[in-house]
């Protein structure tokens, strides 16, 4: 959350240099997204061994197979997001077939999770004004007056910034096919 | 100080006051002004948060909850502004006093549900709201929408990666597909270290980037120190990292710097020093972003330019190291630095892996024989009683073995008389036994070399020449 933006450009770079078998490109890579794919497996799968396996996977195929991820189609987080949830979900599948457990629990784990990448893209992709009044008020912990003085904006917009930047994150709860990224990984 | 208005949080050169120092005295109590006024790491001064009850506990005066507390270190949990003693901010807040309800419009109403649903507004407004829940029913089903989406703010998990996952996850990669351009052996350490000591970054609020750190090194045989803070620490890595950076022909992080350009800011503390001195601002978080992207770019062109630029000398001032030694020599700053800054946070931090670390000691026993040259000239060392016979180049020479024990040990002879001269075990005088961490610490002038736990045996002067060498090592 408290990232700047990153150009697109910084994907299609990084594409490159990961094609190209540069191995620092693994490593920047794996330092800007080993939080978000370990989070995420670790909403699917509840447990620390199960994300360090799936961060394994995702990255051997961010490393191995580079060309499969579209700069068109979006950005490269959320290419990496999906992946991450394709992979973790079918682990959590594997899992729960050996383990005949309650459907519905496996659904709603599903779902849940879902909804965690849906917010994780949407928070990477408002607009920064929002994302700067939301990171103040909520991991800052500043009232909205103190968001407003640090933003050098009126009390009013920030209140706005802070409804509108929460209303955007809520439509993750709303069903849709999961992360904004739409191509086939 | 100069009190001309640039920073002046680092007072100056203080006197070490051994292995406990880290935050014995008040930070700013030298009166240097700069933001040392802060009321210490926890909570500065004066900008009274808002009444939020308790640290991360329940969102809106009961109304629900941000979920539960992530780890101790973050964040420190803040007091109420009713038990804070500070001065209420707002004629808005009088309403903590006078519990009488705000007459706001449904307008005025809406605008804050926001806020209301991160508690980012006063009390008053707070029982403003709510009470028009009760009444609203558009307003109330907004209400706990938002109030759900700041649930999926919360993120707890991203605060304990395991760092050595990384090292596990990109081998298995590289495994499968080996790279064409492979990072070099020698820039492992610096990569790994560099990401180990980000992660610790990662999660950090301003109270952490604040902390107060004491840099401690050794010079002439005494112990030094420099008070700096968190972000201080990262400028610090920032502006000497720039020196290979520059020798590499990548871009200076302190092109723009006044006074870079002077002959003493060439090595690391002059460098440190200008980086300082030219902000007007004590260093913030803002720091971390171009230390970070200094490293990968340092890391990736290091790739490129493969072993063969290895030997390219990377000048420190004084003295000068190969690119492989400079980029093991960085590594070794980055760990001990990032030490100092998870003492100040008071946060757990691990050794460096074995083979990471075995090579950093390494160095550390080849740069020994210039260390004692340099401490004869000084004339801190009074030439062994022995003849202190010239050794030919090449030769062997009286030596000592240093045996590190650990994982990342292993045995090296030390030449005593003269940097040319090979190790000898036939010329064996002394023999010490240190730990691989302890070692490093000493190295780093964090151990006085007295107080060393080392396993002696044989010429006792020559074992103390070579531990205050070791200590030697250490700069800011």
């Amino acid at each position: 959350m408290a990232r700047k933006d990153v150009p697109p450009r910084w994907d299609r770079k990084m594409q490159q240099r990961l094609a190209r078998g540069e191995a620092a490109a693994l490593g920047e890579t794996y330092d800007r997204f080993a939080s978000l794919v370990h989070n995420l497996a670790h909403r699917v799968l509840g447990d620390e061994q199960a994300a360090d396996a799936v961060t394994r996977e995702v990255f051997a195929h961010i490393w191995e197979h580079p060309e499969t991820y579209d700069p068109r189609q979006g950005p490269l987080r959320s290419w990496i997001a999906a992946l991450t949830h394709r992979v973790a979900v079918q682990r959590l599948r594997d899992r729960e077939e050996r383990e005949q457990p309650r459907r519905e629990e496996l659904e709603s784990t599903v779902r849940r999770a879902s909804v965690a990448a849906r917010a994780d893209y949407i928070v990477h992709s408002m607009p920064a004004p929002l994302r700067a009044a939301l990171d103040l008020a909520y991991f800052q912990r500043r009232d909205y007056r103190q968001t407003a003085t640090d933003l050098g904006v009126t009390e009013e917009e920030a209140r706005r910034r802070l409804r509108l930047g929460l209303q955007l994150l809520s439509t993750a709860h709303d069903a849709g096919t999961p992360p904004g990224y739409r191509g086939a990984v | 100080m100069t009190g001309t208005g640039g920073f002046e949080a680092h007072d100056g050169y203080d006197g070490y006051d051994g292995k406990e120092s880290g935050g014995e005295r008040p930070y700013g109590e030298a009166g240097s002004g700069g933001w040392g006024s802060d009321g210490g790491p926890g909570e500065p001064a004066g900008t009274g948060r808002g009444g939020r009850g308790g640290g991360s506990g329940d969102l809106p005066r009961g109304a629900g909850g941000r979920g539960p507390a992530p780890a101790p270190r973050i964040p420190t949990p803040r007091a109420s502004v009713e038990d804070s003693g500070l001065p209420l901010p707002d004629l808005a807040d009088l309403g903590d006093l006078a519990p009488v309800p705000l007459d706001l419009s449904h307008d005025v109403l809406k605008s804050l549900l926001g806020a209301w649903a991160l508690a980012a507004c006063s009390a008053a407004e707070t029982a403003a709201v709510e009470e028009h829940l009760g009444g609203c029913g558009s307003c109330a089903d907004e209400a706990r929408r938002l109030r759900e989406a700041v649930g999926l703010l919360h993120q707890p998990e991203s605060l304990d990666l395991d760092p050595g996952l990384r090292t596990r996850v990109l081998e298995s990669c590289l495994s499968r597909r080996p790279p064409r351009i492979p990072v070099p052996a020698w820039a492992a350490p610096y990569d790994a270290e560099t990401a180990r000591l980000d992660a610790l970054l990662q999660d950090f609020g301003d109270a952490e980037w604040h902390a107060p750190v004491r840099l401690r090194w050794f010079e002439e045989d005494a112990p030094t120190s420099r008070r700096t803070t968190v972000a201080g620490v990262i400028a610090h890595l920032l502006s000497v990292d720039g020196i290979i950076a520059t020798a590499l022909g990548l871009q200076d992080p302190l092109a723009e710097v006044a006074g870079a350009a002077e002959p003493d800011a060439r090595g690391p503390a002059g460098r440190t020093e200008a980086f300082w001195r030219a902000s007007h601002f004590p260093p913030t978080r803002a720091v971390r972003g171009p230390w970070r992207e200094q490293s990968h770019s340092l890391v990736r062109t290091v790739s490129f330019t493969g072993s063969h630029a290895g030997g390219l000398a990377v000048s420190y001032g004084d003295f000068a190291l190969p690119l492989h030694d400079a980029m093991l020599d960085r590594a070794f700053e980055c760990w001990v630095h990032a030490e100092d800054i998870a003492d100040a946070v008071d946060y757990p931090y691990e050794p460096p892996a074995p083979r990471h670390l075995n090579r950093m000691i390494d160095l550390a026993a080849r740069l020994l024989p210039t260390a004692l040259a340099e401490r004869r000239r000084a004339g801190l060392s009074a030439p062994g009683r022995q003849t202190p016979h010239l050794v030919p180049a090449g030769a062997p020479g009286r030596s000592l073995r240093l045996e590190i024990e650990g994982a990342a040990g292993g045995e090296w002879l030390i030449p005593l008389d003269s940097p040319a001269a090979v190790g000898s075990a036939d010329l064996e005088v002394a023999h010490v036994a240190l730990d691989g961490v302890e070692f490093c610490r000493l190295a780093a002038g964090h151990v006085p070399p007295a107080e060393a736990a080392a396993g002696q045996l044989g010429d006792r002067e020559a074992i103390q020449d070579v531990l205050f060498a070791v200590a030697s090592l250490s700069r800011m």
